[in-house]
């Protein structure tokens, strides 16, 4: 997009990310959004427990991965969608994350439940489902409990650590989940054609998924290691910023 | 309190009555407001609100680039691109439609008006133009090329398919199209020769623009930025004349970003200027 005309913004202002939460520098919220940001980090913590408690007791009872989507899909479907509201809290302002950051993952989790899972069926019982399900699920109840217990003025300090290591291991799990799911369902979606039309047409354009589904593949490339390096980033500022205080004294 | 670099040890800032009761919080927002807009090479040193010793900061924009060549860069590759696309240069379709021409004289329309808009552009660069500003960011143009240059190849690429369908309502929907075209290119031509007019050789002032004899500038009774508002139209026409989506949807984005920078400059005069025309809209009438 080309930058703005008359007033030339040199020098990108850097976004606003998370970490105002953590190093306390919190915005003055109203009241009523104080409790409804409350509300809806208790009730995505819960929905994800569920979820988790869910897929374990499903494992004990049944011993394979096989069926584990299809029993817990409406859940996951209805959790994963409802956090198309953080993009709001985002462009209303009560949460001071960017739009764009935030948008972009949200997007990245519904492509994943409803135009991979939901409408691949063949890859429904494919192991790197569970793989990126299990890493999704103690992510987002880190995640979520962390930002309740931020609000509520009476963070744990394990609650943070978790949030701010956890995710080490799980962003690449979560990530090989979901391409595996993905290239497992390139040759369904090539032998069907599905999500795809073909010229001639009335408006002259033209869409393959199967090539999409490519391309987002390869956008894992540049995009995964940015928000990888940031988490970084701030867990190196919340976590080793304390630490130092502390030698200081 | 002073304000050190960790680095250098370099004074940055020195912030007078602070609170003993201050947070840290508190001072880091004071460190950040204290620098403020940034000053135009025309300020008179005695005319700033300084004391008597005035505390300038140095902010480092990175690379930066000429706007001059950044619109010329951006404007020459969809010329270029379009016409690889209408000739059917080879690899792009099947290679038995290799240096092929369309049989629908709607094509060959469609590459006069696209490459009609470029030329103008980059003649407009050239002699037209009066910038606010030297430079910018240098990543700008990858950023604006990619933008300019993906469009351009993707819209190309449907218009001069061998596949192409033609509009529903045949020439009477490409004639009106065509009419639009022209009349918002004329109107966005008129328009940047109104404001160049506005402002000397040279000179950077800022004024408010007015209708002239000329009646396409009769839109700035209505529009701050009128320029924008004939461009989105050019576009429509465009999209209503090759009948394709994508043409639609490069519009669509366009228009949003000119809304973005509509509104901008609508703010910015408000601001500047105490009496001007309420009656206004940024780009819209009426509307937006």
């Amino acid at each position: 997009m080309a930058s703005s005309e008359e007033d030339g913004t040199n020098g990108g202002a850097s976004e606003a990310s998370e970490e105002k939460e953590a190093t306390g520098r919190r915005r003055r919220l109203g009241f009523l959004a104080t409790a409804w940001l409350t509300f809806y980090n208790i009730a995505m913590t819960a929905g994800w427990l569920v979820l988790a408690i869910a897929m374990v007791r499903f494992y004990m009872e049944k011993g394979t991965h096989r069926g584990l989507y299809k029993s817990i899909q409406k859940t996951l479907k209805f959790f994963q969608t409802f956090a198309l509201l953080e993009i709001v809290h985002c462009l209303i302002g009560i949460v001071p994350t960017s739009v764009l950051v935030t948008g972009v993952q949200v997007s990245s989790r519904i492509f994943m439940v409803w135009l991979v899972t939901h409408s691949i069926k063949p890859v429904q019982n494919e192991e790197s489902v569970v793989l990126f399900l299990v890493s999704w699920t103690v992510t987002e109840i880190t995640r979520y409990s962390f930002y309740t217990f931020s609000l509520l003025d009476h963070l744990p300090y394990f609650i943070k650590w978790a949030r701010y290591n956890f995710f080490i291991i799980l962003y690449p799990v979560g990530v090989a989940g979901e391409l595996l799911t993905i290239y497992a369902a390139l040759p369904y979606v090539k032998k069907t054609g599905m999500f795809s039309i073909r010229l001639p047409n009335k408006y002259n354009v033209s869409f393959d998924y199967y090539y999409f589904l490519l391309i987002t593949m390869a956008s894992y490339i540049p995009l995964f290691p940015q928000l990888y390096f940031h988490m970084l980033r701030q867990r190196r500022k919340v976590l080793h910023g304390e630490v130092i205080i502390e030698k200081d004294d | 309190v002073e304000i050190l670099d960790a680095k250098t040890r370099e004074k940055l800032c020195f912030l007078d009555k602070v609170e003993p009761q201050a947070t840290i919080a508190e001072i880091k927002n004071l460190f950040t407001k204290t620098q403020g807009r940034s000053l135009k090479d025309e300020d008179v040193l005695q005319k700033l609100p300084v004391g008597t010793t005035a505390t300038l900061y140095f902010r480092d924009l990175g690379a930066q680039i000429s706007w001059v060549t950044v619109f010329l860069t951006e404007y020459a590759g969809p010329l270029f691109i379009y016409l690889l696309f209408y000739f059917r240069v080879p690899f792009i379709y099947g290679h038995k439609y290799d240096f092929t021409s369309s049989r629908h004289s709607v094509v060959h329309l469609a590459c006069i008006c696209h490459s009609f808009h470029y030329v103008k552009r980059l003649l407009e660069t050239l002699f037209v133009h009066r910038f606010s500003h030297g430079t910018m960011p240098l990543r700008n143009i990858f950023k604006n090329c990619t933008y300019y240059w993906g469009f351009a190849a993707w819209m190309a690429y449907y218009i001069n398919h061998p596949l192409y369908t033609p509009p529903t309502y045949g020439a009477q929907q490409v004639k009106l199209a065509l009419a639009i075209f022209v009349i918002c290119q004329l109107g966005n031509f008129s328009i940047h020769m109104a404001l160049r007019d506005l402002r000397p050789a040279g000179s950077k002032t800022r004024k408010i623009p007015y209708p002239t004899k000329n009646p396409f500038t009769w839109l700035f009774l209505l529009v701050s930025c009128p320029n924008y508002t004939y461009e989105v139209g050019s576009w429509i026409g465009f999209a209503i004349m090759t009948q394709c989506l994508p043409v639609a949807l490069f519009s669509l984005v366009g228009f949003t970003q000119m809304t973005i920078w509509a509104k901008g400059k609508h703010r910015s005069y408000l601001k500047e200027f105490r009496d001007y025309p309420p009656l206004r809209m940024p780009i819209v009438p009426f509307l937006l």
